[in-house]
């Protein structure tokens, strides 16, 4: 056991270092968490908050974050009004600093709807898109990435032809052509931005499994017999997870744009779903008389993406060690 | 080094071949058949139909068609647009210098912004200018371009008066026959007063849509692989033996950091395709992105077809140009 742990660990902590008389590779585990005083080292998690909580923006961003979550989750409760219900009496009705009233805060579209409530409805959609997309595909990519890293051979010229192929295929055109052989919904858009999305973690994996591969520390646990799966899984791809954190949060933001670029095109969500990018195309005729409903969508998308983005940046300090803010 | 190109250009085969099975599978699934997309609602004369279906080559069983359309890649046949009648090589040849043009510019835009701003960062980190770049790069990643395009026109175009609205050139004012394709080359060998002028005012707006995710991740990638190489054991040496700070960045940082970003460069190019779509769509601008998308609604699948596979073909070599690079930058890769 003491021996796994100085090998795996490429910089012993304090304690194991400072113990006299013996070296690290007789100690027993439990003589390791005798002499580690509590109190002295904090725990992971409030290390990675303190950490993280160090980035302002990370705060801001997780804190916008958390408040769209929020709405998102109570949008029935908290949106005034129906997403889909048009006051055909108050058409295009401008929002409440533009001359509108309390009853619509943000006015209203072309047929009458509450542009607030649809926007709020609208982050359901998004962050349900943006979270089930990366998901699936970090999940894969690790899996594939880390197969191709050390299985090399066939696996690996397999599965890095094929996300060739899809790299290939430029994101949108590939997308498009998924929904369009699906047919347009929710769920095809996840589908095809997810199989758009996958190259990029498994590649991203890939080369940072390979670039450690020929690190001493990986050497030595081959030496030392770990098995394939946890030197795959245990030693390398803690040691991976940087970049890969930094890709899964740019990775939910580009799935909104790429979902809500989808919808634009009339290709995602469909009518009378309140999806942003659906409805900044039915705002786009709308540019001169009714600016409103063609800022308010976009500006959702980018306040949520740029939020996302910035706990991802958050993130990546907090847990990469090199880049850490000292 | 021969033969490690040799095998990396080898190994785009099987890619191709995968390439040719899956557009042709997947256009053949997309729903509707493209006589009667032709047709319309009014409807066919079933003989009419049948001789159709029989130019066509749809009244053929699928693995035939898929041979017929191997056949005639390797022949350099890409296919004829079933709605123009036109070579689908043809069309595309004439729509690509569009793209090519708006695309090479917005590239430009976003490596000679991105990467001095990223090295910058890196080198003054935590500094005013450290985080004025960040955050218009997060700005940047994080921008809806569609909207972007939309918001720019509504301030720059309608509000300013400054750009033109949509398009190439300026129809009214000149004409010329193009030579090479390229608007802007086209233009000043044309030898019309203005018209260089008129060209490039119409690419400002697309190219700055276009360029705005590509520049903001070339920034950030930038920055974050100096910061790294920034704290590697060896640009400490090359500190602690007394070279110059520009010395130390440009020379030893620099190249080491920029392994990284020439592959996120080169993935831009399926971005900048990919961004293409929307920027044409937005600024009705004639290129292969607009064209593409069109081809999809009008079930054009040979067009689809041809069209996929051209600009495939034109991200694999890129692609492949980029692992070479990447090999030649990095002599840990050549050796290893």
């Amino acid at each position: 056991m003491a021996e796994e742990n100085a090998i795996d660990d490429p910089m012993p902590t304090a304690p194991e270092r400072l113990l006299p008389g013996a070296s690290g590779l007789s100690l027993s585990a439990a003589a390791v968490a005798e002499v580690e005083p509590v109190g002295e080292e904090p725990s992971p998690l409030r290390a990675f908050w303190s950490a993280f909580s160090e980035n302002r923006g990370a705060v801001l961003g997780l804190a916008v974050v958390v408040f769209i979550t929020l709405l998102a989750l109570f949008a029935p409760w908290v949106a005034p009004h129906s997403p889909i219900e048009q006051f055909r009496q108050s058409v295009l009705l401008p929002p409440v600093w533009a001359g509108g009233n309390w009853t619509f805060p943000f006015g209203t579209d072309a047929v009458g709807r509450d542009v607030l409530s649809r926007l709020i409805y609208g982050a359901r959609i998004s962050l349900g898109i943006g979270l089930s997309v990366m998901v699936v595909s970090v999940a894969l990519g690790i899996v594939l990435g880390l197969a191709a890293a050390f299985l090399r051979g066939i696996v690996e010229v397999v599965v890095m032809r094929v996300m060739d192929m899809v790299v290939a295929i430029p994101s949108l055109v590939l997308a498009i052509l998924i929904v369009a052989v699906l047919g347009p919904s929710l769920t095809n858009t996840i589908v095809a931005v997810t199989v758009v999305y996958l190259p990029r973690y498994v590649r991203l994996v890939r080369a940072a499994a390979i670039a450690e591969l020929t690190k001493e520390y990986v050497i030595a646990a081959q030496v030392a017999g770990v098995g394939r799966l946890r030197l795959m899984f245990v030693t390398v791809l803690p040691n991976c997870l940087a970049p890969l954190i930094v890709q899964a949060a740019l990775g939910i933001s580009d799935a909104i744009l790429e979902a809500a670029a989808l919808g634009f095109l009339g290709l995602g969500a469909q009518p009378p779903t309140p999806e942003w990018g659906a409805m900044l195309a039915d705002a786009r005729e709308f540019i001169r008389s009714a600016p409103w409903i063609v800022t308010l969508p976009g500006l959702a998308i980018l306040v949520t993406v740029v939020a996302i983005n910035l706990m991802g940046d958050g993130l990546r300090d907090a847990l990469d060690p090199k880049l850490r803010r000292s | 080094m021969f033969a490690l190109i040799l095998r990396r250009v080898a190994l785009t085969v099987p890619t191709f071949v995968a390439l040719m099975f899956v557009t042709f599978v997947a256009v053949r699934l997309v729903p509707g058949d493209p006589i009667e997309a032709r047709t319309g609602e009014r409807g066919i004369a079933p003989e009419r139909l049948a001789q159709l279906r029989h130019e066509l080559g749809l009244d053929q069983p699928v693995w035939r068609q898929f041979l017929d359309y191997v056949y005639g890649l390797l022949h350099g046949d890409f296919g004829t647009s079933i709605v123009t009648r036109t070579p689908v090589l043809h069309e595309f040849l004439i729509l690509f210098p569009a793209t090519l043009e708006l695309a090479f510019c917005a590239l430009i835009f976003a490596v000679a912004l991105g990467v001095p701003a990223g090295v910058l960062a890196a080198v003054k980190r935590g500094s005013v200018l450290d985080h004025s770049v960040m955050t218009v790069a997060l700005a940047g990643y994080s921008m809806p371009i569609f909207w972007w395009g939309l918001l720019l026109i509504m301030f720059m175009s309608e509000y300013l008066g400054l750009t033109p609205v949509s398009g190439r050139m300026d129809l009214i004012n000149y004409y010329f026959e193009p030579v090479t394709g390229f608007m802007l080359i086209d233009s000043l060998l044309s030898g019309q007063e203005g018209a260089f002028g008129a060209a490039a005012a119409h690419l400002v707006l697309p190219s700055i849509v276009l360029g705005t995710i590509p520049l903001a991740v070339i920034a950030r990638m930038t920055r974050s692989s100096m910061l790294e190489v920034l704290g590697e054991d060896y640009v400490r040496t090359a500190r602690a033996k007394g070279l110059s700070p520009l010395r130390v960045v440009g020379l030893h940082a620099l190249r080491n950091a920029l392994i990284p970003v020439v592959t996120v460069v080169g993935l831009q190019t399926g971005t900048l395709l990919a961004g293409a779509v929307l920027t044409e769509t937005i600024f009705a601008w004639p290129g292969v992105g607009k064209w593409l998308i069109e081809s999809i609604s009008r079930r054009d699948y040979p067009a689809l077809q041809g069209g996929i596979m051209l600009i495939s073909a034109i991200v694999i070599l890129v692609n492949l140009i980029v692992d070479m690079l990447y090999v030649a930058i990095n002599p840990r890769i050549r050796h290893g």
